[in-house]
């Protein structure tokens, strides 16, 4: 058999790495896949258990139809084609996690295959990664090792959360894109309202198959599997890793052995967890216990449907329909809550581009320092509406409602109560400016010379110092237009 | 002080009791007390019960008493005991499945036919002895002790429900429960005297049913006549939305007869009965196996079909002797992944060893040999190289089978054949052959493999004095149509239908 790599005579080969990314993802259900137990996170051990989920001889699984219908917009998020017609498999093997001693999964016949996740490379190119399928199966408990105890523990809450697996083929180059898959792919997920997909909860999850070939070769080379990479951050150092590994071995003209790595975390690197001879017989057959479910085509539609909108298309419709810039509407993409917040306060009437500048700027920078979520915020949307009719009536300058909108930030008040609270509204009372301007025209004559010798900009110098008169809240139009009049009026 | 015998009108009919304690004539405690008296005395040598738990029997009855005494007396069961074979969970009550494995281990719920039993006024009377894990047919293969036929303590009961066909055949229950996957209801009906029915697959809940093979597995009632064989499908029968492999039809429907029959047009003439039934006899049943005198005691049963006006169509299931392979094929393949949970780590005992497979293997010795070899069959049958040619070539003769029987069911309304190929054998005639013990299934286990209803009925005996019964098998959903034709039969056959006085021998 011809080794895609080739032998290492004559000195370093060029070589390319093949990653192609398993992802696992829990889906944003109540209760889990085969029984009615809450799906959460956290909390006591073992305190969302029953007799289906912790295996008592003699319970038999009922599927969750929301975690199915989950799964199907998870497939038609990523452009896959939806079987009518799905069934379940049993994947047998032995731990103290898994309570049946096997996962309710799908083998031969998974619900959704053929998708695609779009993603943009470092030099800002668009590509496109393959997703081979993306099959529904029930989350394991964890097993726990406290350090120095001879017993080890078994937290069966997770167990039978739904998952979605998300097969991708080897379509990427680097860890850099395999990166910009993840997170293009964890960002279809939660625009599309299926998972959190939060790394550091475990509810997304990342093997990554990895493998070098001599660059431009068609084949394949030996591929190695990569587990335990739990953030974005792991997920590119242990291929970074994994690669370095590969080729020095390649170029050392030595062999890769197929083999489950693991990634250590504290030391950056990669060890070996199991070779390809001692892989598990999982023993797949149909689950007797559930029987062919029939999806069909109008439940297929219906959910089709009632996809929320894709991040990629708010995008685009962000900067070409309400012509924001292509940064903002990057940014304010970035998280569904975010554009959430965005779309409410436009359909509460603001601008898109006022909205937009305000979320953008203040309310991220807020978020940004608070280390806060904008799904907690203490203000809605429609606050900034009754904020930016203030400034726009004059009501308040556009420093003023800056510092306005900081306290409705952080105290949840109301734009007018935030304003008053900071004695900030501006003085629009012609009687109560007229006094200061009478003043400053009185003290400054020097000024008012100037302006009288034909020194426009003295107009500014008196205006700033009626400003400065008022603390910064009288209007400036409104004293501007005062001493225009009292100029020429003298 | 001794226990007052109940009237031997009661003893010999559940309905009897049911209607006599809604009427008042008699207590359901005085009904339990009779049965526990019974027990008591021969239960020492049938050894048809696992656990019973007197107080907890008694205090049963004394509610359902308290419940008459209130005013509702409705439910189809009231006072009834009703004997449960020890692989239907039972709340709080000790579920073994007469496995070392599960010993001391009580379930937190009620499997669905047991809570249907206790709501309908029935009393949870104690748990049956069973072949471990429902493997077997001789009751011998227990993780505890064999159970005797009472009608020869030498001999088996038949299994795996051996210890609820010979609790109700002894008088030591009026009704039990039992599973059938290849035959684990019908045969040991057969070799105790009793009556009982497999029905079809979906038509009863497996939920609390611990798994042997799920694609058959099914609950089926164990009685002394048909009647009240019928009045345990009455409360147990139905849609589970617990199990999702059970049918959406309502049993009420299939007993009005507007719910059964076959897709593929198998359509029982009349109305019930045997008058103008087309009654299909297959060559195979008839084969050299068979013992003489069964052969000779389900003749007679065709005869007094003839005479009362059904029609024998002789015909052939040639595919029959496929349906042992195939059944130990599919059985063992899921056997073997419905007993991984037995593991010791989250209930039974655990036999802690140096390291977690260490702990496996020495918690899981306690399975004994016949679970073992079909764990063991299964996990080869399952395993990558072989699934193919054995557990997907078992899925596509199980197809064929069940084809095969659809278009019998073209020709006949219902088959009549031999239960079980011999009567009741001796202890340990067969316990160290398991392919003899194997074929005990012959003519029990081609049913389930199509999903299809069959029950056993008594038919006459030997000349030992040992039970033979006869099996009707109908289309899917015929259940009651089969039951309606037991009870003609039944009637025809005139057989004296009282539990034994005391056991014998």
């Amino acid at each position: 058999m011809a080794d895609p790599v080739g032998s290492a005579a004559g000195g370093a080969i060029e070589l390319e790495p093949v990653i192609g990314l398993e992802v696992h993802c829990q889906l944003a259900t109540k209760t889990k896949l085969f029984c009615s137990c809450e799906a959460g996170f956290g909390g006591a051990p073992n305190s969302r258990i029953c007799p289906v989920c912790t295996a008592q001889p003699g319970v038999l699984p009922v599927l969750n139809e929301s975690a199915l219908e989950l799964a199907i917009q998870a497939g038609l998020a990523l452009g896959c084609q939806i079987r009518v017609r799905t069934k379940f498999d049993r994947k047998n093997y032995f731990y103290p996690d898994l309570p049946k001693g096997y996962q309710i999964s799908q083998y031969d016949e998974p619900l959704c295959e053929h998708g695609r996740v779009e993603f943009e490379t470092e030099k800002g190119r668009t590509k496109v990664a393959r997703v081979l399928r993306v099959h529904m199966e029930e989350d394991a408990g964890k097993a726990l090792h406290p350090e120095g105890a001879s017993s080890s523990l078994v937290d069966l809450n997770r167990a039978g959360v739904p998952l979605v697996e998300i097969v991708g083929l080897p379509d990427l180059c680097s860890p850099a894109e395999a990166s910009a898959y993840l997170q293009s792919l964890r960002r279809t997920l939660r625009f599309a309202g299926i998972s959190e997909c939060d790394m550091e909860k475990g509810s997304l999850r990342c093997d990554a198959n990895v493998s070098v070939r001599r660059k431009g070769s068609e084949k394949l080379g030996t591929k190695v599997e990569v587990k335990n990479m739990n953030s974005f951050r792991n997920v590119e150092r242990a291929l970074i890793f994994e690669i370095a590994r590969q080729s020095e071995l390649v170029q050392r003209g030595e062999k890769i052995v197929q083999e489950t790595r693991s990634f250590r975390d504290t030391e950056g690197t990669t060890v070996s967890m199991r070779r390809k001879e001692d892989a598990d017989d999982y023993r797949y057959f149909p689950d007797p216990d559930l029987p062919l479910f029939e999806v069909g085509e109008a439940r297929i539609a219906r959910l089709r449907a009632a996809l929320p909108e894709p991040w990629l298309s708010k995008r685009t419709r962000y900067e070409q329909e309400w012509g924001l810039s292509e940064y903002d509407a990057r940014v304010l993409t970035e998280e569904p809550a975010t554009a959430r917040f965005l779309e409410s306060a436009v359909a509460a009437g603001l601008p898109p581009k006022t909205a937009a500048n305000w979320i953008q700027g203040e309310v991220l920078a807020f978020l940004g320092e608070t280390k806060g979520e904008i799904d907690r915020l203490r203000i809605a949307p429609t606050d900034l509406v009754a904020l930016v009719k203030m400034e726009e009536s004059g009501a308040l300058s556009h420093q003023a409602a800056k510092k306005v909108v900081r306290r409705m930030l952080e105290t949840g008040e109301g734009a007018a109560a935030a304003a008053q609270a900071l004695d900030l509204a501006q003085i629009r009372d012609p009687g109560a400016l007229a006094a200061a301007v009478a003043e400053v025209l009185a003290q400054e004559t020097k000024i008012v010379a100037d302006y009288r010798g034909g020194k426009e900009s003295a107009l500014n110098a008196l205006l700033g110092r009626v400003m400065r008169a008022t603390k910064g809240k009288g209007d400036p139009n409104l004293i501007k237009q005062l001493l225009l009049e009292k100029l020429r009026g003298a | 002080m001794p226990v007052p015998s109940l009237p031997a009108e009661l003893t010999r009919s559940a309905r009897a009791i049911a209607e006599a304690v809604r009427a008042r004539r008699v207590t359901a405690r005085a009904v339990v007390d009779h049965y526990l008296d019974r027990i008591a005395r021969h239960d020492r040598v049938v050894k048809a019960f696992l656990h019973v738990d007197p107080a907890d029997a008694r205090a049963q009855a004394d509610a359902v008493d308290r419940r008459i005494a209130g005013g509702a007396n409705d439910g189809a069961l009231l006072g009834v005991p009703v004997a449960i074979k020890d692989n239907l969970c039972t709340r709080g009550l000790p579920t073994t499945c007469a496995s070392r494995i599960l010993e001391g281990y009580r379930p937190p719920y009620d499997a669905t036919v047991v809570e249907r039993v206790r709501a309908a006024g029935g009393i949870v009377l104690g748990k049956t002895n069973l072949d471990e894990f429902a493997m077997g047919a001789s009751t011998e293969n227990s993780g505890f002790f064999p159970t005797h036929n009472p009608h020869d303590l030498k001999r088996v009961p038949g299994g795996s429900s051996g210890g609820s066909a010979a609790a109700v055949a002894a008088g030591l229950a009026p009704l039990a429960l039992g599973s059938d996957t290849g035959g684990s209801v019908r045969q040991p009906g057969a070799l105790c005297g009793v009556v009982g029915l497999r029905p079809t697959y979906g038509l009863v809940s497996r939920y609390g049913l611990v798994a042997f093979a799920s694609s058959l597995d099914q609950v089926g009632p164990l009685a002394l006549n048909v009647d009240d064989c019928t009045l345990l499908m009455d409360v147990v029968a139905g849609h589970d939305p617990r199990d999702s492999t059970s049918r959406r039809t309502s049993w009420s429907d299939l007993a009005r007869g507007d719910g059964g029959g076959t897709k593929s047009g198998g359509t029982m003439s009349g109305n019930s009965g045997l008058a103008g039934l087309r009654v299909g006899i297959p060559a195979e049943y008839k084969s050299s196996g068979v013992d003489a005198e069964v052969r000779t005691a389900v003749e007679q049963c065709e005869q007094l079909a003839v005479a009362a006006g059904a029609k024998l169509v002789p015909l052939s299931l040639p595919l029959t002797k496929y349906a042992i392979p195939t059944y130990y094929l599919v059985v063992t393949s899921e056997a073997s992944s419905n007993l991984a949970r037995f593991d010791g780590v989250r209930y039974g005992p655990r036999d802690a060893a140096l390291d977690l497979a260490a702990t496996y293997a020495a918690t899981r010795a306690r399975f004994g040999d016949e679970v073992k070899r079909r764990i063991l069959l299964g996990t080869f049958a399952l395993s990558a190289g072989y699934f193919d040619a054995y557990y997907k070539k078992a899925l596509q003769v199980r197809q064929c089978i069940a084809r095969e029987f659809d278009a019998a069911f073209r020709q006949c309304d219902l088959l009549l054949g031999p239960t079980a190929p011999t009567a009741a054998f001796p202890l340990g005639e067969k316990s160290s052959d398991p392919v003899q013990m194997y074929l005990c299934d012959v003519f029990t286990a081609p049913a389930p493999l199509a999903g299809l209803p069959a029950l056993s009925i008594p038919c006459g005996g030997t000349k030992a004095g040992l039970p033979v019964g006869a099996q009707l098998q109908g289309p899917s959903g015929s259940d009651a149509r089969l039951l309606a034709v037991a009870r003609e039969l039944e009637t025809r056959l005139a057989l004296d239908l009282a539990p034994l006085e005391a056991p014998r021998g």
